[in-house]
């Protein structure tokens, strides 16, 4: 079984990132989710109807994994087609389709073939696609797999400026990076379940690393430490550790001055999402 | 609307992968061979002074081979452009930037059926009127009941394109036209040891015959379209190299439609319930 015990909320409007493994279940997840598989139990609402019915998915937009398409379709006709599949008017799309392909930097190979199309610009062309009819919730499946840095930066600003205009977008990416400073909410899934989750507006675990320079330190203060943290670890004047919160930064530097060391510096830094990620992932499964 | 805008991109695929223009290229070289082989043939039975009712009958038996060379050519076209339509679609994933577009699952594929549909229609269409062409000008013979011939021929295409989009459906491409031609295969010897079963007047060997047109029944309709397009004199003596001792039935051809019929519906039920 791909996906187990799967329970997800995502709110309208956020940029909410779905990360986990090879073989988790999250393309899966979101195949149940636009209607492509059909779950074994349980239930799906999406913009508050059930997952997979023709009208909701008058207001979603997807881009694969891979995404592929007829390679004898230039860039336009593919537009076009997808924007007629989705009701839209011959009028509408002639105005549509100059913009969208402004939008992904596609303008100069517009009347090309898809055969002759890179990685890279088949994925921004799946991205114009996904965006034809100006869908409410946006699923994209690795946007970024096989884009160069422009490319990627072209994503990160697409799918912000969806934000902007009050779409839902729903990723799923490795580049966790990118889902960084892209995704409002992240959810880690693990062998078919949601293993965590975490509010990148307002912190990234919890979890803070701090850098301390310091010398004459005793070692039972380090001992100590363990109250306030973990993963200590102490390297000549140089202590780390994985403090629990942000709230507990003040008590600790006075539990280390009280205990009579020279302080030179205390500095907290941010677990980054990829620590975090690892964190909860444990050992690399070779999948 | 989904169905036209699916039908209109897979004809188009056709054109534009010159699918269709291949096609009709080499049915036209076929149609200038055909036509030189009649006219020599028609010399020499002039020159040789048979006379003309024996010419007729053998003029008539070469257009057989024509109109059954045009049928064979018809069933691999409908079963070669369709072989991948789904099956190559739903492993590459190119299915999936369509289905989850506002556009019902038996929308994509009576559309893509009805694109091939249109594709065959024309290449029968064409061929059938070239071969009749070939047949009034160089021998003078008009085919009777050239029509019908042609419809039934279309209907055993369409038979054909329909269990192949069933197949494709259940199978990977491969699997998908091995099946396919392989059951169009079975129906082709089954039809054939039905015609030497009647013509040694052998009933256990007819109905060896007429089970594997049940489980087949395309070849059946060659058989019955044939009968229908022989001259009056070939229909009463009921066989020619090409035609027929044991011409399948008028409800043999309606089990055939409504065969078509139900392999439809479940290519679309499978379809509409299988995961993508």
């Amino acid at each position: 079984m791909a996906v187990r015990n799967l329970s997800l909320t995502v709110r309208r409007g956020e940029i909410f990132g779905f990360l986990g493994p090879n073989g988790a279940g999250k393309s899966t997840s979101i195949k149940m989710l636009l209607g492509l598989v059909k779950p074994t139990g349980g239930e799906a609402l999406v913009l508050g109807a059930p997952s997979g019915s023709v009208d909701i998915r008058r207001k979603i937009g997807f881009l694969p994994e891979d995404f592929r398409f007829y390679t004898w379709l230039t860039a336009s006709e593919l537009l076009e087609l997808h924007g007629r599949l989705c009701g839209m008017s011959a009028l509408r799309l002639a105005e549509r389709i100059p913009a969208l392909l402004e939008l992904v930097g596609l303008t100069p190979h517009r009347e090309k073939r898809l055969r002759e199309f890179s990685k890279g610009m088949s994925q921004r062309i799946g991205l114009a696609q996904a965006l034809i009819h100006d869908p409410e919730l946006i699923f994209l499946d690795e946007p970024t797999s096989g884009l160069d840095p422009m490319g990627r930066r072209l994503v990160r600003d697409v799918v912000r400026a969806q934000r902007e205009r009050g779409a839902t977008v729903f990723l799923n990416s490795h580049l966790l990076s990118e889902v960084e400073i892209t995704c409002d909410q992240v959810v880690f899934m693990k062998q078919g379940e949601v293993v965590g989750s975490h509010d990148l507006r307002t912190e990234c675990g919890g979890e803070i690393r701090v850098v301390v320079l310091v010398q004459n330190l005793p070692a039972e203060t380090i001992t100590g430490l363990t109250r306030w943290g973990s993963s200590i670890e102490k390297q000549g004047d140089l202590l780390t550790f994985s403090a629990r919160s942000k709230e507990v930064l003040p008590e600790v530097h006075r539990y280390l001055a009280a205990s009579g060391a020279d302080i030179f510096s205390f500095t907290p830094e941010r677990l980054s999402l990829e620590e975090l990620f690892l964190k909860i992932m444990g050992e690399d499964q070779g999948l | 609307m989904g169905v036209w805008i699916m039908a209109s991109v897979t004809f188009r695929e056709a054109a534009r992968r010159k699918i269709l223009w291949a096609a009709l290229l080499a049915g036209g070289a076929f149609l200038t061979l055909f036509a030189t082989g009649m006219h020599f043939q028609a010399k020499d039975l002039v020159r040789y002074s048979v006379p003309p009712f024996v010419r007729y009958q053998v003029q008539s038996s070469v257009l057989q081979v024509g109109f059954y060379a045009v049928d064979v050519l018809a069933v691999l076209l409908a079963i070669l452009t369709s072989v991948d339509t789904l099956s190559g679609e739903i492993a590459s994933g190119t299915i999936h930037a369509i289905a989850t577009k506002p556009v019902a699952r038996w929308q994509i594929l009576v559309g893509k059926w009805i694109g091939f549909a249109i594709m065959v229609a024309v290449y029968v269409a064409l061929m059938f009127a070239g071969v009749g062409i070939v047949g009034r000008v160089v021998t003078g013979i008009v085919t009777p009941r050239i029509f019908l011939g042609g419809t039934l021929v279309y209907v055993e295409c369409l038979l054909v394109l329909t269990m192949t989009v069933m197949c494709g459906t259940w199978f990977s491409t491969l699997t998908n036209g091995v099946v396919v031609i392989g059951l169009h295969g079975l129906a082709f010897i089954g039809g054939w040891i039905e015609q030497i079963a009647a013509l040694t007047n052998s009933p256990r060997l007819v109905t060896v015959g007429i089970v594997s047109s049940l489980l087949m029944p395309s070849e059946a309709l060659w058989h019955r379209a044939s009968f229908e397009m022989q001259s009056s004199f070939a229909r009463t003596l009921q066989f020619t190299p090409f035609a027929n001792a044991s011409a399948p039935s008028l409800a043999m051809v309606g089990y055939a439609v409504v065969y078509l019929m139900i392999a439809f519906a479940i290519a679309i039920c499978h379809f509409r319930e299988r995961d993508l």
